[in-house]
């Protein structure tokens, strides 16, 4: 252990629903407490707390929960905290968490998560949608175009793939085919039943090439990851996951200006701070809110060649829980729900620690990249079982 | 015109790309002092600093470099299928466009394409989409 290390300690989830009533500050005090008992700590030991993207007024399905509500309503005393949009994505908190521990400034951050637009659907209400009469900001360069959607962004930057690279149909459903395959492992993921190409290939079409099955659902849920420090980790029981590497990097903030997504100089970025290779890795957890998202992760961090990553993955196997390089183990967020970002770095942890039951996969996996974000959006974190 | 289109909000930055199809030409911020074309719209060049910056109308043609054709209608009014893209505008290197493609059956269009504004009016508004050069 090393004090200047920060590590991923105890994480914790509440259910996972569509139109769930459980109130969102519940949810996450469901989280936080199963994270806390994994842990062996108390609330009290709890010094700071970091989340994305904050509290969002305007639209409060996307994120009901801010940092600072959390820090009053479970009596934490902070040293330190943060919370916003503005970051490299979701697992930017986790990036802001280590940072801050790193430097002393915490011993055991809440990262967290928390997720409510089905409910948020349901309930208009009590959770009205985002209205805005004009559109300004990054917005109007999309919205005037009925390209309201991340479907369309990202499928216009899939379409590249189709074009350019060859990526097929049957190439792409091999995420939703390979999340729903393992979502029917994990009891708190909302897919039930396993996807076949044949269902797959005659789905609708959302925003050709992504059909209905590339694309995640609203859910409702809390995912958390406590990340405490180095001279802190021996306050803790569960075994601990260090951060071996951290990257997040934009060249332009912009969904459409943008050659590429930011995941590629965010892949290689990664393995500029560490010692490991792409061959160390034993499971990979990456961002699929759309299943295109999780190809693109496979080739910027060099698991293989840009514009190999249909061929990569076809058939399968190869990304299957027994296969070389498991992906998405838990479901991704097409068959365990749209945990937004949190349920990648949460399910590196489960499966080094051996904690993933029937989903676990084989062998001793001792190191783990799980990632967030899209477009302009990108985080990776590698993580490692010491 | 069209069914009605989300409204950008006017500011000092963005007004001659919303509005300069009035003149029927496409209108984009250029740096005076280094030539970089800046958007979106803003008063510095991203390149070299400068707030010497100022609209001006480019030809209206591209390339189609990437699109969808979009099957979900995200609300009741939306008429589908169309074609969103993403379109590179000659003589402005580095300057993508998110449009619509009009003009065109929606299976017809394809990465490549050579295209031109044509301008849909609504209120004070003057939309740029694109139509394929035949």
């Amino acid at each position: 252990m090393s004090a200047r290390d920060a590590y991923i300690t105890g994480v914790g989830q509440s259910q996972v629903g569509m139109k769930l009533t459980r109130h969102p500050l519940l949810l996450t005090l469901d989280a936080v407490r199963e994270a806390l008992q994994e842990a062996g700590l108390t609330i009290g030991q709890i010094d700071g707390v970091s989340t994305y993207p904050g509290r969002m007024a305007g639209y409060l399905g996307f994120s009901p929960v801010g940092a600072d509500e959390l820090i009053d309503a479970l009596g934490i005393r902070a040293t330190w905290y943060a919370g916003g949009a503005e970051i490299t994505s979701q697992l930017g908190a986790v990036v802001a968490a280590a940072t801050a521990v790193r430097a002393g400034l915490a011993r055991h951050v809440i990262c967290f998560r928390t997720v409510y637009e089905a409910a948020a659907m349901a309930r208009p209400e009590e959770y009205p949608p985002l209205r805005r009469e004009k559109v300004d900001g990054g917005s109007q360069w999309v919205a005037p175009f009925n390209a309201t959607s991340a479907a369309n962004w990202t499928a216009q930057y899939a379409m590249r793939h189709v074009k350019r690279y060859g990526l097929t149909r049957e190439q792409l459903a091999q995420i939703a085919i390979n999340d729903h395959a393992n979502a029917v492992l994990n009891p708190r993921a909302i897919v039930k039943e396993p996807l076949t190409l044949d269902k797959y290939l005659s789905a609708r079409m959302i925003s050709s090439p992504l059909c209905l099955y590339d694309c995640d659902r609203y859910s409702d849920a809390s995912t958390v990851l406590i990340v405490s420090a180095g001279e802190a980790v021996d306050e803790v029981k569960c075994t601990p996951i260090r951060i071996a590497a951290m990257a997040g990097v934009v060249e332009r903030h912009s969904w459409d200006q943008a050659e590429w997504m930011a995941c590629y100089p965010t892949g290689a970025e990664l393995w500029k701070h560490t010692d490991y290779k792409p061959a160390d890795v034993d499971t990979v957890q990456l961002y699929d809110g759309f299943s295109f998202q999780a190809i693109t992760w496979l080739e910027a961090l060099g698991f293989c060649e840009v514009g190999e990553g249909g061929r990569f993955i076809e058939g399968g196997r190869r990304i299957a829980r027994d296969g070389e390089l498991p992906l998405n183990t838990f479901g991704g967020q097409l068959g365990a729900g749209r945990l937004h970002g949190f349920g990648f770095a949460h399910e590196a942890v489960v499966q080094l620690r051996g904690k993933g039951g029937a989903r676990q996969i084989p062998g001793d996996p001792r190191v783990a990249v799980s990632t967030s974000g899209g477009g302009p959006l990108a985080t990776a974190l590698l993580l490692a079982r010491d | 015109m069209g069914a009605p289109r989300p409204q950008p909000r006017l500011d000092a930055d963005n007004r001659a790309f919303w509005t300069g199809g009035a003149t029927g030409k496409l209108h984009l911020t250029r740096c005076k002092d280094c030539g970089t074309f800046i958007h979106p719209p803003r008063p510095v060049c991203r390149k070299c600093l400068s707030e010497n910056v100022a609209p001006e109308a480019v030809a209206g043609t591209g390339v189609i470099d990437t699109f969808t054709v979009n099957h979900q209608k995200w609300h009741p009014a939306l008429e589908v299928p169309y074609v969103i893209a993403r379109v590179a505008i000659d003589g402005a290197p580095e300057v993508f466009l998110t449009t619509n493609i009009v003009g065109s059956p929606v299976d017809q269009v394809d990465i490549g394409d050579r295209v031109q504004v044509t301008f849909e009016q609504q209120g004070e508004i003057y939309y740029p989409l694109f139509e394929k050069i035949s």
